[in-house]
């Protein structure tokens, strides 16, 4: 703290530690770029509007038939666009990327930002913030849509449907838990794309490693093999979602978190690696 | 101003007429091709996309292997399936009460009653052996399917011609024949204030069955021929009854308690026309025990002129599904890891329209070819050409392989007919290729990869992923039926019967639409965004 100032001409604020004072302007200069993006705001708006809209088409589409108890996990249920809306999330976070391939941009930032490894991590910092406030919106949208839609067909406490309270511990795990889900759909495709510089290769690897695995393990026969599929792949994410049946899920919610969490890291370490040593 | 004067402008190529166009469009494709093939990535990009389906589709298609003992799995637990005149796999197993009829004739029955029981303790699911107690815990409860009435068949060999005509659980007097046809008569429900008199009779090959609710005024429910029909065939009265899945939905999935069950008829005034050569009913469990998805047991009893009849089974096709008694494999199921496939194949085709932006190349493009109809044509042909070739390459191999390793692990491959084969592997390839010929479309029009890529995946791949797991079956139709995903039907190999109870969904290779409705709900997708890609082409400046 009580280090001179390398540069003394600097008029600005002078941050103690010059790594300090180049993560601020890595940040800053990333944060203008994000801003400043027009399809920036096209997608996080995007993210919401997808998130909310399938989700309550799916909620309009779910009916508990009158006379019976229904079992159905209406957390899980509000949540479902959680799966359309991180289409969009891995776009944002892939083109955050890939988008400075696109243009030959990439090669003015890393003149201004040499030290690539701070500028990965004040690009997903952003596009994670950025992320995790939209989701913030389109998850609390969807429980809202919850609340008006599910009651109306015929999902109430009377038939044995637990209520879509916040104060409730597994409602309060599924709403938070999705958002960190999308912050880290983000994370992940942000990693992708950093390790394949092409949009059109990089969005088409992100919704495969988030819709294949579902979808393929629809498909397993081998009970051995689906269980292993629905624990290690980045859709045991989701299971965050569930707040009925925890104890039946191939893998627990937070658990099933940290896998994705896992495949997040990993993807953007490769990435960061990837920027490290290759050319621009 | 200037781009507008060229955009209107026809150049000296498109105004010739007749087969110069045609070799215009010709050299246009060529360029097209010179290009794809010239991209190392897009060339390898199909590569992958056909490697990736199929050795995904070849591991996940025998996966897994089937006990049916404690030390005997695989090939030797492969089920003795009946099979039907269509050549279709059939169960049939069913209580028949007997006699022959010699040439042309006619057997009348009233029918007063059809009480059905389920068993709850028996197995679940598909497993390849019966039952171990069948008829423990047996409790009444409504079998939708369970029928009873009077059968003309062949012989009393498994998957014999027949025709039949029937009271059911609750969907009335029907009239079937051969397992896989099936008419509706009489509604309502059997009992002995309302009861139905049914009749069959042949004449040569041909058997009509008519229905009454009062035994004097018949109408005609249908005629069946049956080709090749012995001299002397086996008649009488019948009952079987499926196995009962009772399927409680919940979010996700469905617990799904699979049972036999049994159906008992009351039958009376049973007239005869004819030569028929014994006087008495001989009774025959067919299918009998073991082999057969019902109780194994069955039984008929005659006193004064009342005729009661107890069996369990079923006389219809075999169906793929978690109700299916046996261990059943589709000839599809090997292309289950087409989505990989298309994935890679919708980057291709996008990135195939969309780089030419990036790159500034479009304008090159237009130059050479100023009729931009053309050049989007061309390059949804190039396209579609390659993405075929991935589809075909990988089918072909993909099918024979993995069901050879499905039949290998015990699962019994339900047969089809050369054509369907040919067309589930040829269509699969064409539906890849119209999903190419899309994505070219929407990277045309959206003119960003990214943005491309995902409307093409979401489009194709969040509909099925939705109606498989989180939408109810009502609304998953549906949106199997409005999006593009409805293009996967043409995969499905056995056809859906209405008269069977069936719990396969899209995963079990059951689609709502027939396979070329599906196809085309996807193909006019294709259709309706090139049109638009081509209005947007011609309007906007590249």
């Amino acid at each position: 703290m009580t280090q001179a100032p390398s540069h003394p001409v600097l008029a600005r604020p002078v941050l103690a530690h010059p790594v300090l004072a180049a993560s601020r302007d890595a940040l800053q200069a990333e944060w203008l770029k994000l801003r400043t993006v027009s399809s920036s705001a096209w997608l996080l708006t995007g993210v919401v509007a997808l998130t909310v809209g399938i989700g309550a088409a799916v909620m309009a589409a779910n009916r508990c038939p009158p006379g019976t108890t229904c079992l159905e996990d209406t957390a899980k249920l509000s949540l479902t666009g959680v799966q359309a809306g991180q289409a969009v999330v891995a776009v944002l976070a892939v083109i955050a990327v890939t988008g400075e391939y696109s243009t030959g941009m990439i090669r003015t930032t890393l003149t201004a930002m040499p030290r690539r490894g701070m500028l990965l991590t004040a690009k997903a910092l952003l596009i994670a913030a950025a992320v995790l406030a939209a989701s913030t919106a389109a998850v609390g949208a969807s429980v809202l849509a919850g609340w008006l839609i599910l009651p109306g067909h015929g999902f109430t406490a009377a038939r044995g449907v637990t209520g879509l309270s916040l104060a409730d511990g597994p409602v309060l795990r599924a709403t938070t838990g999705s958002v960190l889900y999308l912050g880290l759909i983000a994370l992940l495709s942000l990693g992708i794309g950093t390790l394949v510089r092409d949009s059109a290769v990089a969005i088409g690897t992100a919704l495969g490693l988030v819709y294949l695995f579902p979808v393929v393990t629809a498909f397993v026969s081998n009970p051995v093999w689906q269980r292993r599929l629905e624990r290690y792949s980045p859709m045991a994410g989701l299971n965050i979602q569930a707040t009925t049946g925890v104890k039946a899920l191939a893998i627990g919610p937070w658990a099933g978190l940290g896998v994705l969490g896992i495949w997040a890291v990993v993807t953007l370490l490769a990435g960061g690696l990837a920027l490290a040593l290759r050319d621009a | 101003m200037t781009s507008a004067s060229i955009r209107h402008g026809r150049p000296a190529a498109s105004r010739r007429a007749g087969g110069n166009a045609g070799a215009a469009f010709g050299c246009v494709v060529r360029a097209e091709w010179i290009k794809f093939r010239s991209v190392r990535g897009w060339v390898i990009g199909m590569i992958v996309a056909a490697l990736l389906t199929l050795l995904f589709g070849v591991f996940l298609a025998g996966n897994a292997s089937i006990g049916c003992g404690p030390t005997v799995s695989g090939r030797a637990c492969l089920p003795k399936v009946p099979v039907g005149p269509g050549g279709e796999a059939v169960t049939d197993s069913f209580y028949f009460a007997r006699q022959p009829l010699a040439g042309s004739g006619s057997l009348t029955v009233r029918v007063t009653s059809l009480a059905t029981m389920i068993s709850t303790g028996g197995h679940a699911g598909p497993v390849g052996q019966g039952p171990r107690n069948p008829l423990a815990n047996m409790q009444k409860g409504l079998v939708p399917w369970a029928k009873a009435g009077i059968i003309i068949t062949a012989s009393t060999r498994q998957g014999s011609a027949y025709a039949a005509i029937m009271v059911t659980g609750s969907h009335g007097v029907r009239m079937q024949d051969d397992y896989v046809h099936d008419t509706a008569g009489l509604a309502g429900v059997v009992s002995p204030a309302a009861p139905r008199w049914l009749r069959l009779t042949r004449s040569g090959d041909v058997i009509s069955g008519y229905d009454s609710a009062d035994g004097k005024h018949w109408d005609l429910v249908g005629t069946a021929t049956l080709t090749g029909l012995p001299g002397t065939v086996q008649a009488g009265p019948f009952a079987t009854s499926p196995i009962n899945n009772e399927v409680q939905p919940f979010f996700g999935g469905a617990h799904i308690q699979s049972g036999p069950s049994q159906a008992t008829a009351v039958m009376a005034d049973i007239t005869r026309h004819g030569h028929w050569p014994t006087a008495k009913w001989t009774g025959d469990n067919i299918g009998g025990r073991g082999n057969s998805p019902g109780t194994g047991a069955g039984y008929f009893r005659q006193s004064g002129g009342v005729l009661t009849i107890s069996g369990s089974g079923d006389i219809a096709p075999l169906v793929p599904g978690p109700g299916s008694f046996y261990p059943t494999a589709t000839i599809e199921q090997p292309l289950s890891a087409i989505f990989i496939g298309l994935i890679a194949v919708v980057v291709v085709a996008a990135m195939f329209f969309t780089t030419e932006y990036r790159r500034g190349l479009i304008r090159t493009t237009l130059a050479a070819t100023p009729s931009r109809g053309q050049v989007l044509a061309a390059k949804a042909v190039v396209a579609a050409g390659a993405a075929f070739l991935a589809g075909l390459v990988a089918s072909v191999i993909a099918v024979p392989i993995g069901i050879s390793r499905a039949r290998n692990q015990g699962q019994f491959v339900l047969p089809v007919s050369l054509l369907t084969e040919v067309r589930v592997l040829v269509g699969t390839a064409a539906m890849v290729a119209v999903a190419a010929i899309l994505a070219v479309a929407v990277g045309a029009i959206l003119r960003r990869s990214a943005a491309a890529v995902t409307t093409v995946i979401v489009l194709i791949v969040l509909p099925f992923l939705l109606s498989v797991a989180v939408l109810p079956n009502g609304a998953a139709d549906w949106v199997l039926r409005l999006t593009p995903a409805a293009g996967f039907a043409i995969e499905q190999s056995i056809p859906n019967y209405s008269q069977v109870s069936s719990l396969a969904g899209p995963a079990g290779g059951a689609y709502p639409l027939t396979p070329w409705e599906g196809f085309g709900v996807l193909c006019l997708y294709a259709v309706v965004a090139l049109a638009l890609a081509t209005v947007l082409l011609r309007r906007r400046d590249a």
